[in-house]
């Protein structure tokens, strides 16, 4: 049977094979900024034995331990200063429900923040810390990152932060 | 008294009891409060009870008979079921969102599942134990659905248990966990033996 011009020439497999790789080196080379960076989602189980407006303090406890981090706006990437991170842990010197195990402490000029706290020691199975952003401005966050090891002696966890 | 009675009596004993001295011994203790150190050790007896519950069921142990054995199965299975309840009961006190979280499957730790499921084949293998009668079970349909609920309880549990990083010792709590598995192996093995066909 003879097939007509038009199904010879478009599109042939050959085009469209072009084509796509046309696109996919496109999409590679140039990654589409329209969204920018995305903002960090609640973890699982982070809002556990979470008690609102824990006091901003220098140290939690005895200290021992570094928790440290950094915050962002999400879209920008824009590095967030004065921004309030509650932090909570099971640690050498209290249980997460405990009020003393609760504090707060500021991001610097560089959007980072760093509080020193009793040694994490493992918890409902795991050595893990809890934090949250839960002010004004962005949209609640509440974290749960797990150390890699009950001995290690900080642990780091980044906010992506959504504005209201 | 012969030698191989009191070996294999010696041999459970120390599975048993090494694993529960060993985490006394753990310096988690320190950083908590009873409650929370009782919801531990109910665990930790739940395991050693599952390393008996095989072996009664056997009639491994020597002296005694098979049906004496079952016996002590039954009240050995009801201890079991208080173990589990008093450690989710003392969990729940030491910290409520992160049971209610494991209980309702959305738990972000990766044992919680295991142990969840486990915990309900525990109470389904009791219930089917206490309805056993009124249900008019054959003795094969009763020995392969309360064998298969003990498989899912100690493939649960172990699972479970291996997962979690707390206060019983590593090596000791590897140990008994094998040793549940092969005696519940056993057991599984048994389904096909001669003495099926007589009990």
């Amino acid at each position: 049977m003879e097939y007509p011009n038009t199904i010879k020439t478009f599109p042939t497999r050959r085009t469209l094979l072009a084509a796509a790789g046309a696109v996919v080196a496109t999409g590679l080379l140039l990654p589409a900024r329209a969204q920018g960076l995305a903002a960090t989602p609640s973890m699982r189980g982070g809002a556990n034995n979470y008690r609102p407006g824990a006091p901003i303090v220098d140290r939690i406890g005895g200290g021992g331990f570094w928790m440290t981090g950094t915050v962002r706006r999400a879209g920008d990437a824009a590095l967030l200063a004065g921004q309030r991170i509650q932090i909570w842990a099971h640690t050498t010197e209290g249980h997460e429900r405990d009020p003393q195990s609760h504090g707060a402490t500021l991001t610097d000029a560089n959007g980072a923040f760093r509080l020193e706290m009793p040694q994490i020691v493992p918890a409902f199975g795991q050595p893990h810390a809890h934090l949250a952003y839960d002010d004004a401005a962005f949209e609640t966050v509440f974290l749960r990152p797990v150390m890699a090891s009950a001995s290690d002696t900080s642990l780091s966890a980044d906010f992506v932060l959504l504005p209201v | 008294m012969n030698a191989r009675r009191v070996l294999i009596w010696a041999a459970v004993a120390t599975a048993v009891v090494v694993p529960i001295a060993a985490a006394a011994t753990s310096p988690l203790l320190a950083w908590r409060d009873p409650v929370y150190i009782l919801a531990g050790f109910a665990g930790i007896v739940a395991m050693a009870a599952l390393l008996m519950q095989p072996l009664l069921a056997r009639g491994t142990l020597p002296g005694l008979s098979p049906k004496r054995g079952r016996r002590v199965h039954r009240w050995v299975g009801g201890a079991l079921v208080a173990a589990v309840v008093i450690h989710v009961a003392a969990l729940w006190i030491t910290s409520p969102p992160d049971v209610i979280d494991a209980l309702l499957l959305v738990s972000p730790t990766p044992f919680s599942v295991w142990g969840v499921i486990a915990m309900w084949a525990v109470f389904a293998s009791a219930l089917l134990a206490l309805l056993r009668g009124r249900l008019r079970l054959r003795p094969r349909t009763w020995r392969l659905a309360h064998t298969a609920l003990g498989a899912v309880i100690v493939a649960g549990s172990v699972v479970h248990a291996l997962l979690i990083e707390g206060t019983m010792e590593t090596v000791s709590k590897a140990v008994l966990c094998a040793l549940v598995i092969a005696a519940t192996g056993m057991v599984i093995a048994d389904l096909s033996g001669p003495a099926n066909r007589t009990r």
